[in-house]
């Protein structure tokens, strides 16, 4: 049921990959990203294909995973490459039938704008299927961390972050077990309009808020209890250190870069 | 005659990803009309998975659920059916409880049904006194109730739709020894009232010790099944899979251990006080 939800949802391994600093991936991930937009050229797709499908082969990732993951963007997917099928302008038709018209330039551009979306999710999940959460927040928290000096709260965001992604599967549990009590005395969740729908959801969420709010007290009162304080001063358990596979892993990325601008250059 | 009847019954959970589990394993069951079941065995061992089939709200990866010899997974009106004749009490069932009365909560249930009013307000009424909520109640929030209320209202919100085997997770678990004797008393006077039948997931065994009959699941599997005596004469083996033994077998396994000649069936502090007596009077002194 809910648990079935691959929102960024990680796959512990014990691969390079995985080991990798959070930090290093999360950069890794911007400048792939940066890369994908700098492709122009089919060549330069063909290489940041093959990069991603080495990554994943490293970090053991099936490409069954990954098609699962994509399948809620299909939608989306299919929805960028109409329009760019149909609303490209262009002299070079390939087929005239009223006001449809589909150009040479319209059926490119559409194969390319969804291998440049499949690429981008394709690399974005990556980070997430190798990555615990928490390493992501630890990571963001370290590099977010310059902005102190503006006053930014960087500690308590990360801290909120933190507790928001830990509750995420305490609360699609109680979600579920809410469901099926509710389930258990016949309500019914499927069926109905759309209001009776609304009306049905009542039940559900009702005791969600309850005992997200108990919830919140308690954790509050536990902190309190173990003289939680804030940011200052505090250690960590898990010091993150950049190793030489860290910098490995950034000549590679830039490798990759190098060879989408030389391929851009040379306009293969 | 059999009321319900599992055949091959299996549950994996996130099939094809690394956190594949098989909750349960090809279980074969037969629960009869009238019966309290007792269902042991340790946390994990898949009787929450188990009891979540029992009214379609989990499907089955392998085998079917026969309620009545008919599949209860067969169409949508067959496990919405399947609901209302099973009712299942979860775990700490007070955090279901939404309502803005107490009567409204435990009238979820049987509106469901699409009853008539005065039929509502019957089961309503009746369902309360089972668990001795009082009427001075109805008209509550039910969070303005203290636990152990909270945990009778939501109780009689699935007494209140009057089921034919009610399955109940953990009833007792949280609560002070009198308020778990108390409930139980309640539970099985209801059973006797309505002549339905019971299936008690518990840890407690001086619970178990009070079923016709026991069922012990271990690692998705049975493990045992049988009368209370029966499964309790094999203490060892229960042990072994991390169950205890109620107080009074306890006590027997441990005397028998110093080679005190005591029968293998002692399970209630009665027999146990029976037979330790019987054994004194054989070595001729005198009860106290």
């Amino acid at each position: 049921m809910l648990k079935d939800i691959t929102l960024g949802q990680y796959f512990p391994g014990d691969t390079p990959v995985h080991r990798l600093d959070p930090r290093t991936k999360l950069l890794l991930t911007l400048l792939y990203i940066v890369t994908l937009f700098l492709v122009d050229t089919w060549s330069g797709y063909l290489l940041v294909g093959a990069a991603l499908a080495a990554v994943m082969a490293v970090s053991r990732i099936r490409p069954k995973a990954m098609l699962r993951g994509l399948k809620p963007l299909v939608f989306i997917i299919v929805f960028t490459a109409v329009l760019n099928l149909f609303f490209t302008s262009g002299e070079d038709y390939l087929l005239r039938w009223g006001i449809i018209k589909i150009t040479r330039t319209g059926v490119r551009r559409a194969i390319a704008m969804v291998l440049r979306v499949v690429l981008l999710v394709a690399g974005t999940f990556l980070l997430t299927y190798t990555t615990s959460p928490l390493a992501i927040t630890d990571g963001l928290e370290r590099l977010l961390s310059p902005l102190k000096k503006l006053h930014v709260p960087v500690y308590e965001l990360s801290l909120m972050m933190c507790i928001a992604l830990r509750f995420i599967p305490t609360l699609v549990e109680e979600t579920d077990r809410i469901m099926s009590a509710q389930k258990a005395r016949g309500a019914d969740l499927e069926t109905g309009s759309l209001t009776q729908r609304a009306r049905a959801l009542l039940p559900l969420l009702i005791p969600l808020f309850v005992s997200s709010f108990r919830r919140a007290d308690e954790l509050a009162l536990a902190m309190e209890c173990r003289c939680y304080n804030g940011g200052q001063g505090r250690t960590r358990m898990k010091q993150l250190r950049f190793s030489w596979a860290d910098a490995a892993a950034f000549a590679l990325g830039g490798l990759l870069l190098a060879g989408v601008v030389l391929l851009r250059r040379l306009g293969l | 005659m059999s009321l319900m009847e599992l055949r091959g019954l299996t549950h994996v959970y996130s099939q094809g990803t690394p956190f594949e589990k098989t909750a349960i394993d090809n279980i074969d069951l037969t629960l009869r009309h009238g019966q309290t079941v007792g269902l042991i065995g340790h946390t994990g061992s898949g009787k929450s998975t188990l009891i979540s089939h029992l009214n379609a709200l989990l499907k089955p990866t392998a085998g079917t659920v026969l309620l009545d010899g008919e599949d209860i997974f067969a169409s949508k009106a067959s496990m919405r059916a399947a609901r209302f004749r099973v009712g299942v009490v979860f775990q700490y069932p007070e955090y279901q409880l939404f309502e803005e009365t107490v009567f409204a909560d435990i009238a979820f249930g049987p509106k469901n049904l699409k009853l008539d009013q005065g039929e509502i307000d019957r089961r309503v009424r009746e369902a309360a006194a089972f668990v001795g909520l009082g009427e001075d109640t109805f008209r509550q929030s039910p969070l303005e109730l203290s636990g152990g209320q909270k945990r009778r209202a939501a109780i009689a919100g699935v007494l209140a739709m009057e089921p034919e085997l009610l399955v109940l997770d953990e009833p007792t678990a949280g609560l002070d020894p009198a308020g778990r004797e108390d409930l139980l008393e309640k539970l099985f006077h209801w059973r006797e009232a309505r002549q339905a039948s019971v299936l008690l997931v518990t840890h407690d065994m001086a619970a178990a010790n009070r079923c016709d009959r026991l069922i012990v699941m271990d690692h998705g599997r049975v493990a045992m099944d049988g009368a209370p005596e029966a499964v309790f004469a094999r203490g060892d083996e229960l042990t072994a899979i991390g169950l205890d033994l109620p107080a009074a077998a306890h006590i027997a396994r441990l005397l028998r251990a110093r080679g005190i000649d005591l029968p293998p069936s002692l399970y209630t502090l009665d027999q146990l006080t029976e037979a330790i007596l019987a054994l004194w009077r054989r070595k001729g002194g005198t009860p106290c």
